[in-house]
């Protein structure tokens, strides 16, 4: 273990550790903690300046229900759950697939097909833009959820075709020959023995894609008009139009936010790790 | 029984197994066909083009990138973005740091690294807002540091010398989290024997650090270094929400710059916009070189 186990240290030497770590926590976060103290304080304190002081009254409740009430932030973080829902159900439909018949199957464009997948998931966005944009307005998906469901799905599918692929590569490929030797069809192959020894890899990639479609600000700004259609990440910037100043109603907006992708965090965070880490460890 | 039977069961089999693989891509390369591999080809397309989006296309050749030429935004903003893709190296080496620190074991290290790692997992654009409140020179907490000493601070946001180092500051934090979980999950896998052996040729602290623990990190190391990369190129978010490329286009970055050109209130000039885009995509290809590289002599070892 790289650096030196601290209990190997001299005890004071532990102490200091275990006191610098908290210290070292709330600076680290200090622009998150200020966030949530602030989406605690009254319009009072915001106008008499008092954004680093005790707050004088909490208004929890009081600011969150004004953000639900004033503002389409309910419809905001419907439309989030609906955009990020069927999108990773879609993306990890396709890549399963995908990432199967990449791993299993020997065939001339193989190796050529994965590349494409790979290189096609570090392309800007903004390469993309007008054209997707132009095939959107043109389908009439223009402005609705469905058009930011169908792009999502299908860009992702190139980093999750990538780690689909490389994790059932690590399978015994001995199942799948035995399984063909006793004449199973190929899809029976894929269904009943390959997709439930592929779970983790699925649960890794729900709770990456969650946070990532959930996080997406720019498609949300591109493919996105009406507050009829717009994500968390998009209606907030808009609210912050119409918030100028106050800081206690933004901040609250910005925790409704940030509380789901955290939420899934915490709940996957074994999945999530492994799924963010993928090659950081061999080769 | 006849002689002929294995063998027609034989090419049936390897028939069906050269179809197999086209039945389960089709899906997934029929959706990655229509909205990112034909897309590239149709913006270099309409790169050519002088176009509003709505009306008819006018072939102008390379008349657009012979304007960016001589567009003084356009180099602020590859300017901008080279300034991004340097500082944003930082968060490797900062990532490394804060890895070293927490590896150790003591009670309720794992909610600690969890802690540390949030920055990563909330939207930018959050993080952009917090920062523009931090930033806010009337109350935010850079005022309050200066208030200190009875200073006046400085405006960061309208200021066109600090813009572009504040919104990068703001990117650091959630990238330096993303770094250092990639290096804690390297420093996991580092052999104990390895170690053990340098403690014993004596090698300590930044020697054993160097010699024997950045060697085993290599694969972490460039993890980090590209993700890192494509995010600074990337970087949309935090500049929509802090500055919109302002005061002055003076933080723009490509990304920016080529949506403010095809898609707001500056005009919807999609062909200009394309061009933009296309020298983007190329400084990109570069970095996608080197890690599909790096992906195919994998390959070819790993078998």
């Amino acid at each position: 273990m790289f650096p030196r186990p601290i209990e190997k240290s001299s005890v004071a030497a532990q102490y200091a550790y275990r006191g610098a770590l908290p210290i070292a926590l709330i600076i680290w976060l200090l622009p998150l903690l200020a966030v949530v103290m602030t989406s605690f304080r009254s319009a009072g304190d915001i106008n008499a300046g008092n954004y680093w002081g005790w707050p004088t009254e909490i208004n929890v409740l009081e600011n969150y229900w004004a953000v639900f009430n004033n503002s389409p932030m309910g419809v905001f973080i419907l439309n989030s759950v609906k955009v990020t829902v069927p999108t990773i159900l879609l993306t990890l439909t396709l890549s399963c697939l995908a990432g199967y018949a990449l791993a299993v199957y020997k065939f001339r464009a193989n190796l050529f097909l994965f590349f494409v997948f790979i290189a096609g998931n570090f392309v800007p966005f903004q390469i993309l833009m007008v054209p997707v944009r132009d095939l959107s307005v043109s389908t009439g998906l223009y402005d609705t959820v469905t058009g930011l469901v169908l792009f999502h799905a299908a860009f992702q599918t190139g980093f999750c075709t990538l780690f689909m692929r490389n994790f059932i590569r690590a399978l015994p490929f001995e199942l799948i020959e035995s399984a063909r030797i006793e004449g199973v069809g190929e899809f029976k192959i894929f269904w009943h023995l390959a997709m439930p020894l592929v779970r983790p890899a699925i649960a890794a990639l729900a709770v990456l894609e969650f946070t990532f479609i959930w996080n997406d600000y720019f498609w949300a700004t591109v493919l996105v008009n009406g507050q009829h259609a717009m994500p968390i990440t998009a209606g907030l910037k808009s609210l912050n139009g119409q918030w100028i100043a106050q800081w206690h109603l933004i901040s609250a907006g910005s925790l409704m936010a940030a509380v789901p992708p955290v939420a899934m965090f915490f709940l996957m965070q074994k999945h999530f790790i492994a799924g963010l880490t993928l090659g950081a460890t061999k080769g | 029984m006849s002689a002929g039977s294995p063998n027609t069961t034989l090419s049936l089999r390897s028939r069906r197994l050269a179809l197999a693989p086209w039945l389960f891509l089709t899906p997934a390369i029929l959706m990655f066909v229509i909205y990112v591999i034909a897309p590239i080809f149709q913006s270099i397309w309409v790169s050519f083009y002088e176009w509003d989006g709505l009306g008819d296309k006018v072939w102008v050749g390379f008349a657009n990138y012979i304007e960016l030429v001589d567009d003084d935004r356009f180099y602020t903003s590859l300017k901008n973005n080279f300034i991004w893709l340097v500082l944003y190296m930082l968060a490797v080496p900062a990532g490394l740091f804060i890895a070293l620190f927490l590896n150790q074991k003591v009670p309720g290290m794992r909610l600690y690294k969890s802690l540390f790692f949030f920055p990563f997992v909330i939207s930018q654009v959050v993080v952009g807002l917090v920062f523009s409140w931090f930033y806010d020179p009337s109350n935010g907490i850079i005022a309050l540091i200066f208030a200190i000493w009875d200073g006046s601070p400085p405006a960061i946001l309208a200021d066109e010398r600090f813009v572009t180092y504040g919104i990068i500051a703001a990117g650091l934090w959630p990238q330096v989290a993303y770094c250092m979980i990639l290096y804690l999950t390297g420093l996991n896998n580092v052999s104990p024997d390895q170690i053990e052996a340098g403690w014993l040729d004596g090698a300590k602290g930044w020697r054993m650090l160097w010699y024997v623990v950045l060697p085993q990190l290599r694969p972490a190391t460039f993890i980090a270094v590209v993700v890192t990369v494509i995010g600074a190129l990337r970087s949309f978010d935090l500049i929509s929400i802090m500055t919109q490329g302002g005061p002055y286009g003076s933080s723009n970055v490509l990304a920016y710059y080529m949506f403010e050109t095809a898609l707001s209130e500056y005009g919807y000039r999609m062909g200009y916009g394309a061009a933009i885009a296309v020298v983007l995509f190329l400084i990109m290809m570069v970095y996608i070189m080197v890690f599909l590289r790096r992906m195919y002599v994998q390959e070819k070892e790993g078998g």
